[in-house]
């Protein structure tokens, strides 16, 4: 089981790097191709919204912890209904922290995906795609920090 | 990386992706459509070696749906299956057309 942590600037320009970090943890677990793009958009998603809004108009870093882990991370405070989830296997854990601006994107809106293209708005669907393909998420705001974890099954 | 070949013919174009279609390449591929969208009815998009697609990429293709719904067709061909999950999960695979 492993366990790495990044501090990086968070800025566009970076995300890359952020993935690279990440793709290498999950290829030394043997993570499926498919896992793999599905965590890394998750990631992404994260990854740009702090980079976009979390320290505006100014810059800041940003952590990230990755983990494999032998069972499932079941945390204290949970905002998403984990029962159903089978919690055997290899699971990885990747939690994203800034100081900035307090902000849940848990609270954000769904948004309707049943519209035609002329309807549907450009926006509010990252965050949806990285509820949809992770197993759980949750948001935590502790000692002046924003945490948000996905969680995903790899065996 | 994101690699852009685009083949026009007359109204026709077709634009072949290879690589990565993320936030920060995104912005690329939405400045390559806009210099030529106007003056074509049929846009087809290859896939075959585009590996990743994010939300950014997403909204991108949303916005060029939307032009050519107005006037003509677009579609996308030769999808890999990882990203057509991605299609599914959102919703796209129903406002897209994918062959």
């Amino acid at each position: 089981m492993s366990r790495k942590n990044i501090k990086i600037l968070a800025v566009l320009d970076n995300l890359s790097k952020v993935l690279e970090s990440v793709d290498a943890q999950l290829d030394a677990a043997d993570c499926p191709l498919k896992t793999k793009m599905q965590v890394d958009v998750a990631v992404e998603e994260l990854f740009v919204n702090i980079a976009n809004y979390a320290y505006v108009p100014d810059t800041g870093d940003a952590d990230i912890l990755i983990e494999i882990m032998d069972s499932c991370p079941i945390p204290e405070d949970c905002q998403e209904d984990i029962s159903d989830i089978d919690r055997s296997g290899n699971w990885l854990r990747v939690t994203l922290s800034d100081s900035g601006t307090p902000f849940n994107p848990l609270l954000k809106e769904d948004p309707d995906v049943t519209l035609s293209a002329q309807d549907r708005r450009i926006g509010g669907l990252g965050i949806f795609m990285v509820k949809k393909s992770m197993d759980y998420m949750y948001y935590e705001f502790k000692d002046g920090k924003n945490n948000i974890s996905i969680c995903k099954k790899l065996s | 990386m994101l690699n852009i070949e685009k083949q026009i013919n007359g109204a026709d174009a077709t634009v072949i992706l290879e690589g990565r279609l993320d936030t920060t390449t995104a912005p690329q591929l939405e400045n390559e459509l806009k210099s030529f969208m106007e003056s074509i009815t049929n846009l087809v998009f290859d896939f075959e070696k585009l590996e990743y697609i994010s939300s950014a990429g997403l909204r991108v293709l949303l916005t060029a749906q939307k032009f050519m719904s107005k006037q003509g067709s677009m579609k996308l061909i030769h999808v890999k299956d990882d990203v057509n999950e991605i299609f599914e999960v959102t919703g796209f695979s129903d406002i897209l057309t994918i062959e």
